[in-house]
């Protein structure tokens, strides 16, 4: 069964946005881990990572229809 | 003191707002000259005429978003802007214009070519010229009225604390994670509220901390995971963003003098320039 999400890498991540962001295809009970794996995304470059507007982990598993929000440490000002 | 309020009377004339409301008005030279004549600081006169019904016509157009009584709390508040770069010029100057009475400018740094793209406190001129200098100058040009403190140091733990003591609020407007992180503890210590902000290229965040909230671990992590910098090493820091956010900081600010507003407490308020992107997002896991 294919399920779908939305994902958003900001800041320095976005070089790493997949064109069918807005309907990423997933396999339910997928994980953050295994979606940066499919992106190509470093996760020792993630800093925080939002799942429907909610903390999250690189363990939350993914089952369709959410909203990820993946971003790097960000310290400057 | 009866003196003060009889010679405030005396000077205040009647003004209408924009929507036709009726008021009673004190100009900023009036309020300099009592200043000077009773030998005590604007801030001090402002709040008399306030109480007196008499609103200082620099602060007129914050009205009728604050009350006089609001104002007036905002004229007794200290705040301490940690850091004077980016974030924290901008911070400075909207918290010198909305009428906060005592500002504390910490920062030990001196200006470099390259803070020009954002800091509005440096120009040409005052390059390798201190800070926290250039920023009690501006809240001095922009509104007499209000005490400042200037520290040209650095926050560390040995004087972090005899820093900060003594503030409403601090402003964490610094540029590097360490030293946020020895802020927080400072601020929980002195029990503190803190207004955190970060950025890199046209994107950062804000958060409030209260002394009992977790705090910056929520972004960071634990102390074996956090960075000493983040992404702006390669991105950089734009003006855009950084005075967009120190607007959020400011605002935060404010609500939390007033005890009123939503406060970003264990929230993160998220900016994303290139995408459009804002959001509030829960820092605290649901179970």
């Amino acid at each position: 069964m294919q399920a779908y999400i939305s994902i958003k890498l900001f800041a320095s991540l976005n070089r790493y946005t997949p064109d069918t962001a807005d309907n990423y295809p997933v396999r339910p009970g997928t994980t953050v881990r295994d979606l940066m794996d499919q992106l190509g995304v470093p996760v020792t470059e993630v800093k925080l990572i939002f799942v429907n507007g909610v903390k999250g982990d690189l363990a939350s598993a993914l089952n369709g229809g959410e909203r990820v929000g993946i971003f790097p440490p960000v310290g400057g000002g | 003191m009866t003196d003060l309020l009889n010679r405030i009377a005396a000077l205040a004339t009647s003004g209408r707002l924009p929507d036709g409301t009726p008021y009673r008005r004190i100009s900023v030279e009036d309020i300099v000259r009592l200043s000077t004549a009773f030998g005590v600081p604007g801030r001090d006169v402002e709040i008399a005429a306030l109480e007196a019904d008499a609103t200082p016509e620099r602060y007129v157009r914050n009205m009728k978003t604050f009350s006089s009584d609001e104002q007036i709390i905002l004229l007794r508040s200290r705040v301490s802007i940690v850091g004077l770069g980016g974030l924290g010029g901008a911070v400075t100057e909207i918290l010198a214009r909305v009428g906060i009475g005592t500002l504390r400018l910490i920062d030990g740094d001196i200006f470099e070519d390259s803070n020009l793209n954002r800091q509005f406190l440096s120009t040409p001129d005052l390059i390798a010229t201190s800070k926290a200098a250039a920023a009690a100058q501006r809240v001095r040009q922009i509104n007499s009225s209000i005490v400042v403190q200037q520290y040209d140091e650095n926050l560390n733990d040995s004087n972090s604390l005899s820093l900060i003591e003594n503030s409403d609020v601090a402003v964490d407007c610094l540029d590097n994670v360490p030293a946020r992180f020895t802020l927080e503890r400072a601020a929980k210590q002195t029990g503190l509220t803190l207004v955190s902000a970060a950025v890199a290229g046209v994107s950062g965040h804000v958060t409030t901390i209260f002394p009992e909230d977790p705090g910056l671990e929520l972004i960071y992590g634990e102390s074996d995971q956090r960075p000493q910098k983040g992404v702006e090493t390669s991105l950089g820091c734009l003006p855009q963003a950084v005075t967009l956010l120190a607007s959020v900081e400011c605002s935060e600010v404010i609500k939390i003098l007033l005890g009123k507003g939503d406060l970003l407490r264990n929230r993160l308020f998220f900016v994303d320039l290139v995408s459009n992107t804002m959001d509030v997002l829960q820092l605290l896991k649901t179970s």
